[in-house]
């Protein structure tokens, strides 16, 4: 794809003003723009839409089916339950209150991502903070390396582990497990993004352990 | 130069220059994608869509393109089409988006896609450029899909996920696997060349005196 010097159409050619080379270029990016923006906005609600399906199935999966839930807003450091008027819902951090069929609570869902090997892991993990355990855990976004990193959505015995281990999650290696419930075994060849996960969750806990404890206070049990 | 006719600019591209098993280009997701037949067929829609998009635009706009610049602006028009790929997947397809992940986005560098700009849609009228992308892209789709099939029926006993075998059948895990694209890209190429030679032995029997080839086939 060089330029050889054999290549007669580039000695025959003459210097081109750079002035043209930047019209060029600037042309063809506007036209990039302008096309992609159109598409971007012909298929954005239904990517939304689809979005929205799929975290509200992720909340009844890591809640372990319950009954009903309710979606709770991240407000000056409180959880409320509805926005100040005039504010608006979009990019508003929210956890998800299930109940069961009785109506008393079960559990928060609650989606945190951080930087894993290749782009933010985003995950949605149940939590129920009376007794500091994980009900469930699912991944919601990874560009992980296709037969290694992706291992932490599809291999089911890692998931799986997620269930009723206790806070702080600690990782290790599986030579070294104990039985001890805090203790997640991580995949091999997949070390940073399991160990990714285990400090996503223990992150986001931290942050919104005290919020959580306060929204309990304030609606009473 | 040769004299063409739409017919062989369309079908040289799908078998005689097949992009992935006869010049070897564009490996990347032939061997990263093809684990199901599904994914092999949503990549080789996409790359298809972006081949056919770019040499449209390419060939449009090619007396306007200094040559400076060429190589920005095609790969700038490649990511163009390739970004409105991706989210047309993303809104009609999902699941399969999810599954190709990362490797949508990687059709911006398949050299595949590049070398037919500069090869061929930079010099030709739109027209002839169009049936070009068009038989590469076929072509890669049925690279993709040989890959495709053998890999999902023998590494998980399913073809576009019905089942083929039965509960008996134990899947060849390794087929899925990435060395199992390596494995099968290289039997494809083996069973290739080992018919390519096979026509020019008896391509050059023919063209023998009638003797020699008498003797040489007894």
């Amino acid at each position: 794809m060089t330029d050889s010097p054999t290549n007669p159409q580039a000695q025959t050619q003459e210097d081109v003003p750079s002035r043209k080379l930047m019209v060029t270029l600037a042309g063809a990016g506007a036209m990039a723009g302008l096309m992609i923006v159109f598409v971007y906005g012909w298929t954005q609600p239904t990517i939304q839409a689809y979005k929205a399906r799929m975290l509200a199935a992720a909340v009844q999966e890591v809640l372990r089916m319950p009954a009903s839930y309710d979606t709770l807003y991240v407000h000056d450091g409180r959880l409320v339950n509805q926005l100040p008027d005039g504010t608006s819902a979009a990019g508003v951090e929210a956890v998800y209150l299930g109940y069961d069929a009785d109506g008393s609570p079960i559990g928060y869902a609650i989606a945190a991502g951080e930087p894993g090997f290749q782009d933010i892991i985003g995950i949605i993990f149940g939590y129920d903070h009376r007794d500091g355990k994980v009900l469930g855990m699912k991944v919601l976004e990874s560009k992980e390396t296709p037969g290694l990193g992706d291992k932490i959505e599809k291999d089911t015995a890692f998931v799986g582990q997620f269930e009723g281990a206790l806070t702080p999650l600690l990782g290790i290696k599986a030579r070294n497990a104990t039985g001890d419930p805090h203790e997640i075994d991580m995949i091999t060849g997949a070390t940073i993004s399991s160990r990714t996960i285990i400090r996503t969750i223990n992150n986001a806990i931290e942050r919104m352990g005290p919020m959580l404890e306060a929204y309990d206070e304030g609606t009473g049990p | 130069m040769r004299q063409t006719t739409p017919q062989a600019d369309f079908l040289r591209g799908i078998w005689r220059e097949n992009p992935v098993l006869i010049q070897m280009l564009g490996l990347c997701p032939a061997l990263a994608v093809t684990n199901t037949v599904a994914n092999s067929i949503a990549m080789g829609v996409a790359t298809f869509f972006v081949l056919t998009g770019s040499s449209l635009l390419v060939s449009t706009f090619k007396r306007w393109v200094p040559h400076e610049v060429r190589i920005s602006t095609y790969i700038l028009i490649i990511a163009t089409f390739v970004t409105i790929a991706d989210m047309l997947l993303e809104a009609v397809v999902p699941t399969v988006h999810k599954a190709l992940g990362a490797f949508v986005a990687l059709i911006v560098v398949n050299c595949m896609i590049l070398s037919r700009q500069e090869a061929f849609a930079s010099k030709q009228p739109i027209g002839r450029s169009l049936l070009d992308a068009a038989g590469t892209g076929f072509g890669f789709i049925i690279a993709l899909l040989m890959m495709g099939a053998v890999r999902e029926i023998l590494g998980n006993g399913t073809f576009l996920g019905f089942s083929l075998f039965g509960p008996n059948f134990e899947p060849w895990v390794i087929m899925i696997l990435p060395p199992g694209g390596f494995l099968t890209l290289g039997l494809w190429l083996l069973v290739l060349s080992w018919v390519e030679r096979r026509r020019a032995e008896s391509a050059r029997v023919a063209d023998w005196p009638a003797g020699v080839a008498q003797r040489r086939v007894a």
